[in-house]
């Protein structure tokens, strides 16, 4: 079966055997199924059935990617397989091209025109696409139907080739029909591979959380438009094997009811894995011949079917049968490997006292609201600095301007002696600056080993150059905060505590030169938090250099080197703990009236 | 004559753009409440106007007693909606949310179709009278009686967000429903009031719309489709840019379809519509919001 890779992360050293025999038996059902047409007898109309679902599959595969990978609202994969169907017809038809030829500037077309879309659309939230591809549908169909003179108009195209390979002609349906699933086992694996890549990892990020996503280092942008761009070249590819399939289309084959039968094929039989996709258009092909009393209603049940699903069955039925699968089978743990893991602050080499961060009259204004004003600290290199203050005093706003998230309204950020003021939170990322959030944002669908592999995966991360590098230095950053055994669970099957654990380990692999807690201590009970304690000390004992923000004032007094309190936006003192917390200024703010204060 | 011609245009223009802010509010609405953008918005508008077709044409009812029971039809499916389509996934993020309204309106769409066919119906202009000549320029009564309705709407809809409890008690469900909801606020039953009212809202729209054009099942997302080009146009999100973007859209459609190519008229809005994603995706009236960290 295509795809049935497990969602966990291949474990290094362990299950060897079994990928072996799944990669056999994956050959053999392809081989098997490729080499049935040409042996098997079959009729015309069911030989055209297979070839539309052959065909069809290729085009929902780009759907998996963009949908079920990415996360983003394709509404016109008919368009694009239109454009692949049609260069293929004009070419072959009107410009009397061989088939490749044609077959190629189809895929190049459709992928131009899903890059384009995708640039000038991408930067926006996911409507923007989903409306902005209905257009282009639209406007396509428009184009099909008008432009007489090269489409031929509503009559459409006759007489599209098939090709030749060294004189081996591909002119027999059965010979043709194999081709096309020949190309869509390909395709198929190779989409399923791209899943555990670091593109497809990316775009599972973006997908689950895109904030986040940005943060741990990943040009979402530009993410989002290669996810894109792969959908309409698969549905070009598609579209241009149909077209040589059937030997004659018109526009009315790629309509925007055309596309959302697509999409309904990839979400009936589950978007996340090509799996789903090659059941999902299967079951749509051949369910209206089984149901034909529902002939003129069947895009109604369609309708109605993708309410359904999204309600009841959102993983299709491929993630159901996954699930099932999970639940009968256990997954048996094989213990935690023994390789030694890499030293946590290899980046860390031990400098002067000069400083890593320089944050120079900073502020942020919400329209009136200043909720940063002109503050100014700097971080010294290996030290722990706590930023406080009591709640609205600006330390998230503050934390989220230096990790990229608002622009500054004035001000300078300097990192290592570089200003950073301009750089996008994944350009800051790939500098070495690591942080996690208050409000936790793993990538929730995936495992805790996937979440701080993508986290080691940050660009600029020299112990993760090598292929193992990241999952060694996951597996390595795991081990540290102590969540290695729970590394194949999902992340949101994990306690509250160990999702602020598995946060702080994913900004851990990434060797982080600088490392931002965003309030590591909200939520956790006392246990809990006097884990963390010695979990921070732990990580200041090996040099790493940490930004802190918390209210509590214990937690802060025992791990730093320096605190700067905000109040109202401004610093109000910035110095050791012990001066610091003696300051009346600090007193009044926390506690409103100085004489109440008992000193520690 | 020139002159008189563009005039023209320009009345047209924005008779048709006005139904194309009439269903863009009801977006703009619904997306300030629910974060989603309702794909089914446009349905609504069709459901209206097939309603008018079956109590006018069918059971010979008068307009007016055609037009309450619509709207009241209308109010009760936007309950319907909210159950159906919106509520079982309120807490899934956008994107299960919009694939459900995109599943809605393809059901309501070919629901219609089973039942009544694809034949395209007409229906009798509401007023008696054919409408009024000021110079060269002939002011039909159809496109006044549109023009007036979105006016009234407007105002209402503005003294009602920001005059009566209820209608800050939605402001403040759309802003935040999380304080929403700590200060008291019944979010669920909020937000069930937006989705009726926008249902409603669609369904005048349909209602107005019927007798200009032929009413078809594919005149709701052809409509909701540059209702969602003006609403990005005006500045998503923001309610005087829903209602500015649907007439300039309105009006550079008739004039684009008068002097460039009627084949190609549907292709304006679109073409319009990703110049201001390129160049100004805030729009006309927006701002940029950045996302809570």
């Amino acid at each position: 079966m295509i795809g049935s890779t497990p969602n966990a992360v291949r474990k290094p050293g362990t299950g060897r055997r079994t990928n072996h025999g799944r990669g056999l038996l994956i050959f053999g059902t392809a081989a098997a199924t490729v080499v049935a047409p040409l042996l098997l007898p079959m009729t015309a109309y069911y030989l055209n059935l297979l070839m539309q679902a052959s065909t069809y599959a290729v085009a929902v595969l780009g759907l998996t990617i963009v949908l079920g990978y990415a996360g983003q609202i394709n509404l016109a994969q008919a368009a694009f397989f239109g454009l692949g169907a049609y260069s293929v017809a004009i070419g072959t038809v009107s410009l009397q091209l061989p088939f490749w030829p044609a077959l190629f500037a189809g895929i190049v077309i459709a992928s131009v025109a899903g890059l384009i879309l995708g640039l000038t659309s991408l930067r926006l939230s996911g409507h923007y696409l989903a409306m902005v591809t209905i257009s282009f549908q639209q406007i396509l169909t428009l184009v099909l139907t008008n432009w007489v003179s090269v489409t031929r108009g509503p009559d459409g195209i006759p007489g599209i080739a098939r090709p030749v390979v060294f004189g081996f002609s591909f002119a027999d349906s059965g010979r043709y029909l194999a081709f096309c699933v020949g190309v869509l086992w390909i395709v198929g694996i190779c989409v399923g591979r791209l899943k555990h890549t670091k593109l497809g990892r990316a775009m599972q990020a973006v997908r689950d959380n895109e904030l986040a996503a940005g943060v741990v280092g990943i040009d979402t942008y530009r993410t989002k438009v290669i996810a894109f761009t792969l959908c309409a070249l698969l549905g070009g590819l598609g579209g241009g094997l149909f077209a040589g399939g059937f030997t004659y289309i018109s526009p009315d084959q790629f309509s925007f009811a055309e596309s959302v039968v697509f999409l309904t094929m990839a979400l009936l039989g589950g978007v996340r894995s090509p799996g789903g996709a090659a059941i999902g258009t299967a079951l749509l092909i051949l369910l209206p011949e089984w149901l034909r009393f529902l002939k003129t209603t069947y895009l109604a049940v369609y309708g109605g079917a993708v309410i359904l699903i999204m309600v009841f069955m959102p993983e299709g039925i491929w993630g159901f049968l996954e699930r099932l699968r999970k639940l009968l089978w256990h997954p048996v743990m094989p213990p935690v490997d023994q390789a030694e893991p890499l030293p946590l602050a290899t980046l860390v080499a031990p400098k002067d006292d000069s400083t890593i961060l320089d944050v120079n009259q900073l502020s942020k204004h919400f329209g009136g609201l200043k909720a940063i004003d002109e503050v100014e600290f700097s971080v010294g290199h290996n030290t722990v600095h706590a930023l406080v203050g009591p709640n609205g005093s600006g330390k998230t706003t503050l934390l989220n301007v230096l990790s990229g998230i608002y622009r500054p309204t004035k001000g300078r950020l300097m990192f290592e002696g570089q200003p950073i003021t301009r750089l996008l939170p994944h350009e800051r990322t790939g500098r070495g600056i690591c942080r996690t959030f208050q409000n936790i944002r793993l990538f929730a669908s995936m495992s805790v080993l996937e979440n701080t592999v993508i986290g080691a995966e940050r660009p600029g991360n020299e112990v993760a150059v090598d292929p193992s590098g990241p999952e060694q230095r996951a597996l390595a950053a795991l081990k540290f905060v102590g969540l290695a055994e729970l590394r194949d669970q999902a992340v949101h099957s994990l306690s509250y505590g160990h999702q602020r654990l598995a946060e702080i380990a994913r900004a851990l692999a990434g060797s982080p030169k600088l490392l931002l807690l965003d309030e590591p201590g909200a939520g956790l009970n006392t246990v809990e938090k006097e884990e963390l304690v010695q979990l921070l000390k732990r990580l200041k004992g090996h040099g790493l250099t940490i930004l802190i923000i918390d209210h509590d004032m214990s937690l802060v007094e025992q791990v730093a080197d320096r605190i700067t309190v905000l109040n109202f936006g401004r610093r109000i003192a910035d110095g050791p703990p012990g001066e610091v917390l003696r300051n009346p200024e600090v007193i009044t703010a926390y506690l409103g009236n100085a004489t109440t204060y008992v000193a520690p | 004559m020139r002159m008189g011609i563009a005039l023209q245009l320009v009345f047209t223009g924005l008779g048709i753009g006005s139904i194309y802010a009439l269903i863009a509010l009801g977006f703009v609405l619904i997306y300030r409440a629910t974060n989603v953008v309702n794909f089914a918005q446009g349905d609504f508008a069709m459901l209206g106007a097939f309603s008018m077709v079956v109590l006018c044409i069918g059971f010979q009812l008068p307009y007016w007693l055609a037009i309450l029971i619509t709207l009241a039809a209308m109010l009760v499916f936007g309950v319907l909606f909210n159950f159906a389509v919106y509520y079982p996934l309120r807490n899934r993020g956008f994107q299960p949310v919009i694939i459900s309204t995109i599943g809605a309106s393809i059901l309501l769409e070919n629901g219609v179709l089973a039942a009544y066919g694809p034949q395209p119906q007409t229906l009798p202009a509401l007023l008696p009278f054919q409408g009024l000549s000021i110079g060269p320029v002939f002011l039909d009564s159809q496109y006044l009686l549109i023009l007036a309705v979105t006016v009234v709407m407007v105002t209402l809809q503005y003294l009602f967000f920001e005059h009566t409890l209820l209608g800050k008690k939605m402001q403040a469900t759309s802003q935040d429903k999380e304080m929403a909801s700590l200060l008291g606020i019944p979010v669920a039953r909020m937000t069930m009031l937006t989705f009726v009212y926008s249902s409603a809202l669609g369904g005048l729209a349909g209602i107005l719309v019927a007798p200009i054009l032929f009413v078809s099942v594919g005149m709701g997302s052809s409509i909701a489709l540059k209702a969602f080009a003006a609403s990005i146009v005006g500045g998503f999100g923001n309610a005087t840019g829903a209602i500015v973007g649907g007439l300039a859209l309105g009006v550079v459609e008739t004039f684009g379809a008068a002097y460039i190519s009627v084949p190609y008229k549907d292709a304006f809005a679109f073409i319009l519509l990703i110049l201001f994603l390129l160049f100004r995706p805030q729009g006309l009236f927006g701002e940029k919001v950045a996302e809570k960290a």
